[in-house]
């Protein structure tokens, strides 16, 4: 909650404000504050939403690897029927979604999906938990939700960029691609339109990703810190609704993340016609 | 809220965690969805042979089940074929027997009848003998009339 030293402003800034840290200058140090934070420039990470991402996947690795490696043919108990339904679920949407043959994209698709869940779902801690626990460690700002930091989404939809380049580049040949790039859908007359069509084309593939994933995720988290504002025997009125309708946004976002990369990566592997 | 190297540590992050889900995690639970597949498929083959045999068997029984009632009901008729068979041959044989009997007591009866004639021949010839005898007195010999009363006795 707000203290007296803290206005409004104060509190919303602080809680969208990544622990950045560097190691310019020869130290580790961490900023203090958002323009302490934009001093370090791009050379700096953000220690929280790394640390959390991390934690987040090796969780789910670990906790995946355990059934995977004791997996059983016959009737399964508990924790793996649970794995082998998500594993199932995802299974159909990527043999409903991509017509190639890949071994890639289904484990892609489920790191994905459990994955960014895993970091919405952190949207649910109440908001003031971690960065008070976070400021009696020392660290001045803890954002808990990785997925409200813009690197973060960026981040992964680079990453789903570069598959789509490589798989685009593998399955047409460098000349397929550049031919697909340019050569349509005006034929080889209209090839700068067409460059910027198809470019535009290709780029917003990562740029939806990414925005799309941490504008709703910013916006939840906003409106969590809003109503972190009312006093607090009123916040339960507005944060019990919007928290349950959360669980919607929050498996939604991921879901949608992944069909999107499945869909993406599955015209990747698409002749153009 | 800066854009910085952050995004680098994620995407390399989530390189290699895609990695490790498509190595160790992936494969053994496919596998073993796609074992457990096969036997529930195995299973229901195996469900749907058994119900075939079943049928089979249920139709060869019946077929088992009519045949021995076939067999049965030829039994039984050459049975009563036999019976009665059995019946005619006795019939036959009694008829055979009587038609014995009735002959032996015939020929019995016969011999019975012709003693009993001669007896009474005899007796009728010794009585006739008798009567001459005493009509006649001393006239007649018996020793010389027995010729005659031979005679006698036989046309009697």
């Amino acid at each position: 909650m707000t203290t007296e030293a803290l206005t409004s402003t104060e509190y919303i800034r602080h809680h969208l404000q990544n622990l950045t840290c560097s190691l310019q200058g020869g130290h580790f140090h961490c900023a203090h504050d958002a323009a302490e934070a934009k001093v370090m420039g791009f050379w700096a990470l953000n220690v929280d939403t790394l640390g959390v991402s991390l934690v987040l996947g090796v969780l789910f690795l670990f906790f995946f690897r355990q059934v995977a490696k004791s997996v059983a043919q016959g009737v399964p108990s508990g924790a793996q029927n649970f794995i082998e339904w998500i594993v199932e679920f995802i299974d159909n949407s990527v043999r409903g979604s991509f017509t190639g043959r890949s071994t890639l994209v289904a484990p892609l698709a489920l790191t994905i999906f459990i994955w960014i869940f895993m970091m919405n779902l952190m949207d649910l801690i109440p908001v003031d938990y971690i960065p008070f626990v976070a400021e009696h460690l020392g660290l001045g700002h803890f954002k808990v939700v990785p997925s409200t930091d813009p690197n973060a989404t960026i981040g992964m939809a680079i990453g789903v960029f570069f598959l789509v380049l490589f798989y685009s580049i593998k399955i047409k040949g460098v000349g397929g691609f550049v031919g697909e790039l340019t050569l349509q859908p005006f034929g080889k007359f209209g090839l700068p339109v067409n460059l910027f069509l198809e470019g535009v084309n290709l780029i917003a593939k990562p740029v939806s990703l990414s925005l799309r994933l941490f504008g709703n995720m910013y916006a939840g988290e906003m409106i969590f810190i809003l109503i972190a504002l009312l006093p607090f025997y009123v916040q339960w009125t507005l944060s019990l609704p919007w928290a349950i309708f959360h669980i919607l946004i929050v498996t939604l976002q991921a879901f949608i993340f992944m069909t999107l990369t499945i869909v993406y990566l599955d015209m990747a592997h698409q002749e153009h016609h | 809220m800066n854009i910085n190297a952050t995004l680098f540590g994620q995407t390399i992050m989530f390189a290699m965690f895609v990695w490790f889900c498509m190595k160790f995690v992936w494969p053994p639970i496919m596998a073993a969805l796609e074992a457990r597949r096969k036997q529930i498929a195995d299973g229901l083959a195996a469900a749907e042979r058994g119900k075939h045999d079943l049928d089979l068997a249920a139709r060869r029984s019946a077929e088992l089940l009519r045949e021995a009632k076939e067999k049965v009901a030829e039994i039984i008729a050459l049975g009563d074929k036999r019976a009665s068979e059995i019946v005619e041959e006795a019939k036959v044989k009694a008829e055979v027997e009587a038609g014995n009997i009735k002959a032996r007591a015939n020929t019995e009866i016969e011999q019975e009848v012709f003693r009993a004639k001669e007896q009474l021949r005899t007796q009728v010839s010794a009585v006739a003998l008798a009567g001459a005898g005493k009509i006649l007195g001393r006239e007649i010999d018996a020793k010389a009339h027995n010729d005659l009363l031979e005679k006698l006795v036989a046309e009697i």
